[in-house]
């Protein structure tokens, strides 16, 4: 089946500097994917240039098979939900949504139907006389993406719609989005700078920096298996210690941190040379604590370290480790059993992990 | 400390207040009564409505009434078509210094006077003008173009005057749209004039009522514009108002002039703002 949308080595640059850097990408039929980067990586301009609002400078967008770039914005088969939303403050919520099927030309009791139907599909049965501005900022999302999907475009844009919300509806319409996802059966392409919007809610996700990807792949891939020291860096949290490759031995390698440490860790099949400068990420959660040494024999990284400060934080909480030889903080996730619980500021405490759980990449290239 | 609130409050409004009742009403309410008043002999009045019948029973003052109130109103509908694409270029199109350039471009005609500035079109438009000889030299016209002393020549003044009055609420209220609104028009499949019909105009409408009122009022009270450049059959209403007063010394005529002319203008600012379903506080806030 032909992906609902694909770029071609997509390219836009604003004068010298390129925004967008040779990006390619499929999205296949009804499939959630993400776009995930830091703030200015050029995440919007590939949103911009897929809705018809920026030319390329290179390449190519198909939608359905199609070139679409002689097609102005009004005429492509997809639609966009702004960052603010950009409802249309001078209509009524019915209205707001009636307002793409008008241009259209369809009839005025068909219109009111769909309408009337769109608005059953996002919960809010009966709000269609209020003002916009009477909405709360969760019922305004839905309404702007109900104004979409009335068109039944073969894509939709979402460039950071829960951008403007407080945390606690941002997890709600996490959640909400996915089932719209489904209940309307579209192509999603989703922007965002926040890892977690895009873990929980993408079937594929794209990782940008600097207008670049760095890597394409679901959820568990970026998170288990990043292809770059930036994606390992961005999605999720890490320890990270830059250092000299000492020793390579098969799918073996050991590194000397800057501050003296001695890290083991496993290759990855990543090309690594000895004596080459690299950077080794290490999750808080692959850490194990224990308090003697006999229940962490099996692991070949080994640490005795005093306990610097207890981050408290529900069921993430952790706690950062001092190095024993001073060279350095660890932090390592405190295990929810209990068993920790009584672990207080400068206490001694034995930390341990695989070696093949840390992921390390040649340095200087980022 | 209440007592110094209240003092403070005082002191805050009493210049509001001096200018309003000693500029204001004062003035008004003295004229209003002046216009109520019949000479019958020397230094004898009586009250009567016999200056307001003059008004209605001379045909030349009702005319002049009409015209000046249909002049003003095509004035206001011009400087509103011509200033919109340039409000909207000032705020949406340009960027930076761009802007900030174009927006005192529409200030400059104000740093000289308005005499200095109707002279300055007299110069143009007058047979011995410039546009007259361009004319003439291009040959599009054989003998010299008379373009003062006609209903034109008011208007080209007027819309000229009033432009800058239209584009500042214009500009403040289209700034105020976020591009995404207008590209969202686009996006949900808007042509430009459905988009400018449906978003744009709707959004600029408080601007666009207060521009037209303040352009209006303007045009409507001018005196020096509709005298200079209109000829001897351009007759406006401020222009009776003035020989009342100055040339005639009918003071009782001319004060009655004066009420009819707030009355119209109110009449006017009232229906625009019933017409466009605007009010008062939403086009001034
Ligand atoms: N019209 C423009 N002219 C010049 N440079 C631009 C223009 N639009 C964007 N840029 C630049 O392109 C880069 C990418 O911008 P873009 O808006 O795509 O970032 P983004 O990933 O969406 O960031 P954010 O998460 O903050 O929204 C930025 O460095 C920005 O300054
Ligand atoms: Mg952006």
């Amino acid at each position: 089946m032909t992906p609902d949308l694909e770029c071609l080595n997509l390219t836009k640059g604003f004068g010298d500097m390129l925004a967008v850097d040779d990006v390619s990408f499929a999205v296949p039929r009804g499939s959630f994917f993400s776009i995930l980067g830091p703030s200015g990586c050029g995440k919007t301009t590939i949103m911009r240039m897929i809705a018809g609002f920026l030319e390329p400078t290179s390449g190519d967008i198909h939608i359905r098979g199609r070139s679409v770039l002689n097609t102005p914005p009004n005429k492509r088969p997809v639609n966009m939900v702004f960052q603010h939303l950009a409802l249309f403050p001078m209509m009524n919520v019915a209205e707001n949504i009636g307002y793409g099927l008008r241009r259209a030309g369809m009839a005025k009791p068909e219109i009111a139907s769909k309408v009337d139907q769109a608005l059953d599909r996002i919960g809010l049965p009966g709000i269609g006389p209020r003002k916009v501005s009477e909405l709360s900022g969760g019922q305004k999302q839905r309404v702007a993406i109900a104004r979409c999907m009335v068109l039944e475009p073969d894509v939709l844009l979402l460039d950071e719609p829960l951008g403007a919300l407080d945390l606690k509806l941002r997890e709600r319409m996490k959640v909400e989005l996915k089932a719209l996802q489904a209940a309307f059966d579209t192509t999603f392409v989703y922007i965002t700078h926040d890892q977690s919007e895009a873990l929980v809610m993408s079937d594929r996700i794209a990782v940008m920096n600097e207008g670049r990807f760095e890597q394409v792949g679901t959820g568990q891939d970026l998170y288990y298996r990043p292809e770059t020291a930036f994606v390992a860096g961005f999605v999720g949290d890490s320890n990270r210690w830059s250092g000299r490759i000492e020793r390579v031995s098969g799918d073996e390698m050991e590194m000397r941190t800057d501050s003296g440490m001695l890290m083991r860790g496993a290759t990855h099949d990543r090309p690594l040379a000895v004596g080459q400068r690299a950077d080794i990420f290490v999750r808080p959660e692959a850490i194990r604590i224990a308090r003697s040494d006999d229940d962490l024999a099996h692991f070949d990284n080994r640490i005795t370290g005093r306990v610097e400060s207890l981050l408290f934080n529900g069921a993430a909480s952790r706690i950062l480790v001092q190095d024993a030889s001073g060279s350095g903080e660890i932090e390592v996730n405190l295990p929810q059993s209990g068993e920790f619980a009584g672990l207080d500021r400068g206490s001694e405490v034995r930390i341990g992990w695989s070696g093949a759980q840390g992921n390390c990449f040649a340095a200087g290239k980022a | 400390m209440r007592a110094e609130a209240k003092l403070g409050l005082i002191l805050l409004l009493t210049p509001l207040l001096l200018w309003l009742s000693l500029l204001i009403l004062i003035p008004h309410v003295d004229m209003f009564l002046v216009s109520l008043r019949e000479r019958v002999g020397v230094n004898e009045y009586r009250i009567s409505l016999a200056n307001y019948l003059t008004f209605i029973n001379e045909p030349l003052y009702l005319r002049t009434f009409v015209r000046t109130a249909v002049m003003s109103t095509i004035a206001t509908i011009i400087t509103l078509l011509i200033a919109f694409p340039v409000s909207y270029y000032i705020a949406k199109i340009a960027r930076g210094r761009v802007q900030s350039a174009l927006f005192l471009l529409c200030l400059v005609p104000f740093w000289v006077s308005e005499l200095v500035r109707t002279f300055g079109w007299m110069i143009l438009l007058r047979e011995t003008g410039l546009i007259s000889n361009l004319l003439q030299y291009t040959g599009l016209a054989d003998g010299p173009v008379e373009m003062l002393y006609n209903d034109a020549a008011i208007m080209v003044g007027l819309v000229y005057t009033s432009m800058l009055f239209m584009v500042v609420p214009l500009v403040t209220t289209l700034e105020s749209l976020p591009d995404e609104v207008v590209e969202a028009g686009y996006d949900l499949g808007g042509s430009w004039f459905s988009i400018l019909r449906e978003i744009i105009i709707p959004h600029a409408a408080p601007g666009i009522v207060s521009g037209s009122i303040v352009v209006f009022m303007l045009s409507l009270g001018n005196y020096l514009t509709p005298t200079m450049l209109g000829g001897k059959d351009s007759l406006w209403f401020t222009e009776l108002i003035y020989s009342q007063f100055i040339v005639r010394f009918n003071w009782e005529l001319g004060a009655a002039f004066g009420f009819l002319l707030l009355g119209l203008s109110s009449a006017i600012v009232w229906g625009m703002l019933k017409l466009t379903g605007q009010t008062l506080e939403k086009t001034m806030g």
